[in-house]
């Protein structure tokens, strides 16, 4: 894989399945003498589901820019198809198949669906002077991809901002995938999102997936990632301290690592020694009696 | 609030009978209810009323001649109230716009009068100028990163101080020369404000140009890739920049386009008028920007129509003639606008959010 010319040209369909589409190889990130990010390794193939997992400050944020285009790796490589590649802006990664959707900064909240989706890149017709929208053809392409996506909305004219949490998201995963995404980098879609729209986005995930593009997904939640993930990778701290296939790996041991491992013991320690209880059962106690108190507590 | 509306409506969604599978969440609202969440329909209703109400308190607003002037004096906020109203659409303010015609008008007649040319080349200068002032408004708003309310309110007192010092200057006196006998004069007047009959009534060039500029903008704000952007750039200009749009384009432009618009309606004054008083145009960008406000133009950016301005600037007109006609003291009108402008804006927010409910 080195070599990714001779790849492509002894065997392009074999190298295509082998190839990842977006790769990194001890890749890092300073900014002045803070290290973000440290040796991370990191390969999305084209039909898996790669997740990132980390609690906040564990660098997955500069990992999406980095692979985004917003900023630039300041140690080892970033490969795309195989070739080693150094984005300057966000436009560049576009151009090479990589879109992301990113928490709130994805739509315009008043526009109406159709024309969110086509936004920055609108169809038009007719010659220059009277060059205008094609306003029947974006709707109808609009529809269909969003339908194809699984997602039914009855009016494409109703802004996007009426639209619930996970219904925007949805959306504009449906229009990275139309516009020609490879690799879809979704920042912490379920973040906001409630159980019910979580399930929802997590069912478009694995129907980008299933369309064949690499998805990096990026979330804290051990839970939805293993729902959906093909491959797992924890930061903490900056560096990379799981990266394991699905089969390798238990959620519990997901959760495990999320959590930092020890510190999760230490909590079920602390917990126990408050509460009489074993974390496991927390929720039994939670639904027995006094449910606001102990949900808070479970929160924390 | 959104997982209740999602568990209501098993029980109020109709059965599926159309072609295609319906998400079954959203009711069709009514046509009423589409109509007035439309940006200018709050505004049309405002216009019929202060029509009613002019039409039925004073007898000498019925008549043809009365309406072309009323048609008239809207004409001339309502050309300088579509590039404003586009421009809020976009989400920024041109306060330099009243003082710009001004500047603008200065600009051709000083020219023309002074290196004693034809006075298209004055309108040609001065068009370069009012466009390079909308340019400037906007890169220092786009570089510097300040709101367009400090950046435009700096040209205005710029701009202000500029007309009367220089006209000064090269006049020697508050107002420039008449140029009314220059080569060229007539042409220019042909285009800028010549009059044509019909039904023996006479109306002012600028009302066609009005209602033109309105069918252009409407054209360009729906059916165009720029008008796309121009919606984009004023809801969320963070949004459209990660999309692809050119934002600094888009904004620039727009102030260059409040620029035209001075130019056209300063072009206007110069040749009804012949000669042009430097202190003028002070608090019209006011008006300009209560028009479009009026004419449902969201403050934020984002939301509005070309449409709604030409009801608003109509509105403005009918009010500013109306109180003559019906004897009154014109001194009244300003207050008439206050609340006019509260009543308007309070009407659109109502009929939005009674509309946009769901």
């Amino acid at each position: 894989m080195t070599t990714a010319d001779t790849g492509k040209n002894n065997d392009q369909a074999a190298a295509a399945d082998r190839t990842p589409v977006v790769e990194l190889r001890g890749t890092g990130k300073s900014y002045g003498n803070i290290r973000a990010l440290h040796g991370v390794d990191l390969a999305v193939h084209p039909g898996k589901v790669t997740c990132v997992l980390g609690d906040n400050g564990a660098g997955k944020s500069t990992l999406i820019k980095i692979i985004s285009g917003l900023h630039q790796h300041t140690e080892g490589e970033f490969l795309v198809d195989g070739e080693a590649v150094r984005f300057s802006t966000p436009r560049e990664a576009l151009d090479r198949g990589i879109a992301t959707v990113y928490q709130d900064l994805a739509t315009v909240p008043l526009m109406p669906v159709w024309r969110n989706f086509f936004l920055g890149s609108e169809m038009t017709k007719g010659p220059w002077p009277v060059r205008r929208l094609d306003i029947a053809r974006m709707k109808k392409t609009a529809d269909e991809e969003l339908r194809n996506m699984g997602i039914v909305l009855d009016d494409l004219e109703q802004p996007i901002g009426t639209l619930s949490g996970g219904q925007r998201q949805c959306v504009a995963i449906a229009r990275a995938v139309y516009f020609g995404a490879r690799v879809l980098i979704l920042d912490e879609p379920t973040a906001a999102l409630g159980v019910k729209q979580s399930g929802v986005v997590l069912k478009y995930i694995a129907a980008a997936r299933d369309r064949g593009l690499g998805v990096i997904f990026i979330t804290h939640n051990p839970h939805h990632a293993y729902m959906v993930g093909d491959h797992f990778n924890v930061l903490r701290l900056g560096t990379l301290e799981l990266s394991a296939d699905r089969s390798e790996v238990s959620l519990e041991e997901l959760t495990n690592h999320m959590a930092g491992g020890a510190e999760l013991a230490a909590l079920k320690h602390e917990l126990a020694q408050v509460r009489g209880v074993d974390v496991e059962e927390l929720p039994e106690a939670k639904d027995l009696q006094a449910p606001m108190a102990a949900s808070s507590e479970g929160n924390s | 609030m959104t997982m209740s509306q999602q568990a209501a409506p098993a029980v109020t969604s109709p059965p599926a009978s159309g072609p295609k599978e319906r998400d079954g969440r959203t009711a069709q609202r009514s046509l009423v209810l589409r109509l007035l969440a439309r940006p200018e329909v709050g505004v049309f209703l405002g216009a019929v009323a202060v029509f009613v109400f002019f039409f039925a308190m004073a007898p000498t607003f019925r008549s043809g001649s009365a309406m072309a002037t009323v048609l008239y004096q809207s004409s001339t906020i309502g050309i300088m109230a579509l590039p404003v109203a586009l421009l809020m659409i976009g989400g920024e303010f041109d306060l330099s716009a009243g003082v710009a015609v001004i500047t603008s008008a200065l600009t051709a007649s000083m020219v023309s009068f002074q290196l004693t040319m034809n006075v298209w080349v004055g309108v040609i200068v001065a068009l370069v100028v009012s466009l390079a002032v909308g340019a400037f408004n906007g890169w220092m708003m786009v570089r510097t990163g300040l709101p367009s309310f400090l950046v435009t309110l700096g040209t205005f007192l710029g701009l202000q101080g500029i007309n009367l010092a220089v006209t000064k200057l090269i006049t020697g006196n508050v107002a420039t020369d008449d140029i009314s006998d220059m080569d060229g004069f007539g042409q220019a007047k042909a285009v800028f404000s010549s009059s044509f009959t019909v039904g023996g009534v006479q109306f002012k060039v600028t009302v066609l140009w009005w209602l033109f500029f309105a069918a252009l903008a409407t054209w360009v704000l729906l059916r165009t890739k720029y008008g796309n952007w121009i919606f984009a750039v004023g809801g969320n200009k963070d949004s459209a920049r990660a999309v692809g749009v050119p934002v600094k384009f888009t904004k620039i432009s727009l102030f260059m386009l409040v620029g035209f618009g001075a130019w056209f309606v300063g072009m206007h004054q110069l040749f009804s008028f012949n000669t042009v008083q430097s202190g003028e145009g002070v608090g019209q960008e006011l008006i300009y920007i209560a028009a479009a406000v009026i004419g449902g133009c969201l403050l934020t950016g984002g939301y509005g129509s070309a449409i709604g301005p030409v009801f608003g600037a109509f509105m403005f007109g009918m009010v500013s003639q109306g109180i003559v006609y019906a004897g009154w003291n014109p001194d009244w009108f300003k207050a008439f606008l206050g609340v006019m402008l509260l009543g308007a804006t309070l009407i659109n927010l109502w009929v939005q959010k009674s509309a946009t409910r769901r």
